[in-house]
């Protein structure tokens, strides 16, 4: 959690992810990542004379496909519009974008925060084409820059937020939740490092007028708010946590010398300095940018029916929000539960379900899901699908630990032999003599036994040390070689020491 | 008749006949442009081993008896606004005096696949901003029927070529006029198809909502063989249409009855010459010699069309010519000092006047601010025109009227008023604006010999009867048979 701060911090995010086709979005192109400069072109991506762009269905039915995932408002007629600039990254010095009529509006998602769960709105997702890549001289000698035009084309999901986050963990939050849904609905793989997911983030300040330093707030507004700055450059989830907090920050601080609002000044550009910690404002714009807008006339506009649009719905999976649902009031596992389990991905939550099913008991499945495989697998730094225990097998040790009433660390014991020499849980068991089961007789001898034995320990216990209890349960473990269900031993123990 | 005074039919019946062969007439056309291009001035390109390689090739496949294409062994003349592949596609342009394009345009392909022989790319107006082919950077083209005077443009040299007798046919486009006014100006036959008639891949664009390719011939039957050639649905053209393209040239013979032709009184306004006016109401009369039923019809918004055209297409065109800044292809300025600078450099001397004044103004046309009152109500107004015409089609068959204001001017006579420059294309715009159908026919010459045409205009898709309404006046003229004497 951030420090409490004397203002409330706004912040709209501008999302772009490049969606996963096998071709760019108006060309044949091919759009993977990481081929040789300049090797995925062809006339048309290059903006050569006289070529004209046509659309790819099969982007725009991603794109359809992610708004709906994103409860979106589908327009029934949209079109595409140039947006003109001049970079040499842009061969034809207008983008196809969608600029009046974009093909979504509204819709959101929901986060989790301390507070509880809060919805996210979008003012809009629409469809455009991606730019190249300039390779600058980095010797810093003044050379040629050069230019890759493999990634202008691709298609690209422009998605804005509407200011609904106040706190810079809200935006990462946000960011989470938009990359799993993306990545579950198979619409982008919103890798970061390589691009394929970029975040802009606009972040202003809202300072109730007792700490305005007796400036009063402009007509129609109950507090005082700080121009808007539009970070850039931010290349990892931490970093736009971290920018926001530097961010609002320092507009509190230039607001006590400069006094300047919202309207006031225009709105700003900053980089983000990773290394330094930093935003650095680059440029205010003294006017809005003028990128002539107007309807793109090599192409026409798309018209999306009521059976185009059912036909990709039906090809939705559960998205993760419903999951979690599904996972709270049909298997009764807590929300924070159901949020692990299903952040974790499609393919893990799948894991988790056979387990559950397996065993039946959701609770179980879940606790060894999101501690113990998840660990492995982050230790390893494997997916689920390389995870080498099957869900039967998990399933079948937790079924076997709840009828041996074997104790949390033997279980695990038992866990990590399986992960080793892939043999069953039943066998190691076995081996290992845990399919032993003590009557409650039988530990209540050897609780009274210990009770016996540590004087000391039952006196300090008595004094309310309750680490002393470790004492009196680790003799009752020792004498059972471990086997004890040390909960059981606790419950005993717990018993027998209020009759002394 | 000499062998180059032919038409692209009568070539083929020779062939066919076994009278000559396609390296015979490719010869024959490579003589007279070797005769006549110091005087004519059309061509900017001309490879003739590789003219007669083509032919070479057709007439082998003719000796093995192969099937052959529609246009086998016939030249055609291309305006170099469409882009062949390994050859240089200048657009009249010094920023692409050197682009060689890595592929055809669609309209070349169909031209190659019916063995047509490609012999050579004709002169224009820069990005075919014009109406006198006066802004080619390269040459001014001269009319074949009066060297003083221009051919008309931005097709110019297309339209000389083929008037000329360099090529029994030529291809070209048409934003606001540029294929019918050259061909009204030369005598000789032009046709804009309907807008996505014909493929734009490959065409430079000016301005793309107009744009689109059509045939120069010297006759009717001609026009149609090209058009049923060129015409068709093209996936790498989103905006061309897919609908089946009739057998022009078999149905071309057949007249239209009853016909019901419409005079659009603002097409007799003043500024209408009185010597093209007579040689209009004497083809008019020739259409009610052959009972055709005309009556007058209003296309009140015409009179904001040139003001509409000058604000959409610029518009277009500022945007579409943007790509020419010098960084992946095209003339880039040899000093500059940043990244703006190489821009405006290259730009600043790549291009001409005309095309400079025509981005200037599509930009300020969609600025911000200004988008409302210009661009914005500019479209408002071209639907506007669009339904007037459609209301005149709704009673007519056709619409006629002069497709030029005057004769062909003297070169340089407007050169320094581009305003008067854009009025010559006062009665073919609003058919661009409209995307409609328009042709352009030889209709009379003027007392100093100057040809004048009759255009034309006809609903969407309606080529068909275009052609067959433009051939009952030819049959019972011989306009089309004259040629300029070089």
């Amino acid at each position: 959690m951030s420090r409490p701060t004397p203002y409330t911090i706004v912040i709209g995010l501008e999302v772009h992810v490049q969606l996963l086709t096998r071709t760019k979005l108006f060309c044949g192109c091919s759009t993977q990542f990481g081929l040789p400069p300049n090797s995925a072109t062809c006339p048309v991506c290059i903006g050569m004379p006289g070529v004209l762009p046509v659309m790819n269905r099969a982007a725009f039915e991603l794109a359809l496909k992610a708004a709906l995932a994103l409860q979106c408002n589908i327009a029934p007629f949209t079109k595409w519009d140039r947006k003109n600039y001049y970079y040499p990254d842009l061969p034809k010095n207008y983008q196809i974008s969608q600029y009046d009529l974009p093909f979504s509006t509204g819709g959101g998602l929901e986060i989790m925060t301390p507070q509880g769960p809060k919805w996210i709105g979008l003012i809009r997702v629409h469809l455009e084409e991606d730019a190249g890549k300039l390779l600058h001289d980095e010797t810093g000698r003044g050379g040629d820059s050069l230019v890759d035009l493999n990634r202008a084309g691709t298609p690209l999901l422009e998605i804005v937020s509407k200011p609904d986050m106040n706190s810079p963990e809200e935006a990462k939050a946000y960011l989470e939740e938009l990359r799993l849904l993306l990545r579950e609905i198979g619409v982008s793989d919103c890798e970061m490092q390589e691009g394929s997911l970029r975040v802009d983030a606009n972040v202003n300040i809202r300072i109730p007028p007792e700490h305005a330093g007796g400036r009063k707030p402009l007509p129609g507004r109950q507090y005082v708010a700080t121009p808007i700055v539009e970070i850039k450059n931010l290349n990892s989830f931490r970093a736009v946590e971290r920018a926001i907090a530097y961010e609002t920050q320092r507009q509190f601080e230039e607001f006590q010398e400069s006094g300047k609002q919202l309207g006031e000044v225009s709105k700003a550009t900053a980089g983000w300095d990773d290394v330094q910690g930093v935003t650095v404002v680059q440029r205010r714009k003294e006017e809005a940018s003028d990128y002539r807008y107007f309807p793109e006339p090599d192409l026409v506009p798309v018209e999306v029916d009521q059976a185009w649009l059912d036909r990709i719905r039906a090809t939705l999976p559960e998205l993760p929000a419903a999951r979690r649902k599904r996972f709270e009031s049909q298997l009764g596992l807590s929300a924070y539960d159901a949020r692990v389990l299903v952040g974790q991905g499609l393919a893990f939550a799948d894991y988790f379900e056979k387990v559950a099913r397996e065993c039946g008991d959701a609770k179980a499945a879940s606790n060894w899901c999101s501690n113990q495989v998840l660990a492995v697998l982050n230790e390893r730094k494997i997916s689920i699908q390389d995870f080498p225990l099957a869900p039967e097998a998990l399933a079948d040790l937790i079924i076997r630990v709840k009828k041996h009433n074997i104790n949390a660390q033997r279980a695990r014991e038992v866990f990590g032999i399986m992960l080793q020499t892939g043999e069953t849980a039943d066998g190691i068991i076995k081996r290992l003599g845990l399919d032993v089961s003590f009557d409650a007789e039988e530990l209540r001898e050897l609780v009274k036994k210990s009770i016996a034995a540590n004087a000391k320990a039952v006196a300090d216990v008595k004094a309310g040390k309750q680490k002393a209890m470790d004492a009196l349960v680790g003799f009752v473990m020792r004498e059972t070689k471990g086997k004890a269900p040390t909960d059981e031993v606790r419950r005993l123990m717990n018993e027998e020491l209020a009759k002394v | 008749m000499q062998l180059i005074e032919r038409t692209a039919a009568e070539l083929r019946a020779l062939m066919a006949q076994g009278e000559v062969n396609a390296v015979q007439i490719t010869e024959a056309f490579l003589q007279a442009i070797r005769a006549r291009e110091p005087q004519v001035q059309a061509f900017l390109h001309v490879d003739e081993s590789d003219a007669l390689a083509q032919a070479t090739a057709i007439d082998q496949k003719r000796k093995h008896g192969w099937q052959l294409g529609p246009l086998a062994g016939i030249p055609v003349a291309i305006k170099d606004v469409l882009c062949t592949k390994g050859q240089v596609t200048t657009c009249g342009s010094r920023i692409l005096e050197n682009f060689v394009p890595p592929y055809d345009a669609h309209v070349i392909t169909r031209l190659r696949e019916a063995d047509a022989v490609l012999i050579g790319k004709t002169n224009m107006d820069e990005f075919a901003m014009g109406s006198s082919t006066e802004n080619s950077a390269f040459k001014t083209t001269r009319n074949p029927w009066d060297l003083e005077r221009i051919p008309g443009g931005s097709s110019g040299g297309s339209a000389a070529a083929v008037a000329a007798c360099e090529a029994p046919l030529a291809v070209g486009s048409d934003t606001g006029g540029s294929i019918r006014q050259p061909a009204s100006l030369c005598g000789i036959v032009g046709m804009k198809p309907t807008y996505g008639r014909v493929s734009r891949f490959g065409l430079v664009a000016f301005a793309s909502s107009l744009d689109q390719i059509g045939p120069f011939s010297h006759d009717v039957t001609d026009c149609a063989l090209l058009l049923e050639v060129i015409a068709g649905h093209d996936k790498r053209d989103s905006t061309s249409v897919y609908r089946p393209v009739p057998p022009y040239s078999r149905t071309v013979n057949t007249p239209v009855k009853p016909l019901t032709i419409g005079l659009p009184r603002e097409f007799f306004d003043e500024g209408l010459d009185p010597e093209v006016n007579a040689c209009v109401q004497e083809a008019l009369k020739v259409y009610r010699g052959l009972g055709a039923n005309i009556k007058e019809v209003s296309l009140p918004h015409s009179r904001y069309a040139v003001a509409v055209y000058y604000i959409v297409a610029t518009a277009e065109a500022s945007s579409n010519l943007a790509r020419y800044d010098g960084v992946h292809y095209g003339y880039r300025a040899p000093d500059f000092d940043s990244m703006i600078h190489m821009y405006s450099r290259s730009r600043g001397l790549g291009f001409g006047k005309e095309v400079k004044r025509r981005i200037m103004l599509g930009t300020y046309a969609l600025s911000s601010g200004y988008y409302d009152a210009y661009y914005l109500k500019a479209l408002k107004v071209r639907r506007l025109i669009k339904e007037d015409f459609d209301r005149a089609f709704a009673e007519c068959d056709v619409l006629m009227g002069p497709t030029s204001p005057t004769p062909a001017f003297r070169v340089g006579e407007k050169a320094e008023n581009p305003l008067a420059m854009y009025l010559s294309d006062i009665y073919t715009i609003s058919c661009n604006l409209a995307g409609i159908a328009g042709i352009s026919i030889p209709c009379g010459f003027t007392k100093a010999g100057l040809p004048v045409g009759l255009q034309i205009l006809a609903g969407p898709f309606e080529e068909e009867k275009l052609l067959r309404v433009a051939r009952m006046h030819e049959a019972q003229t011989d306009w089309h048979l004259r040629r300029p004497r070089l």
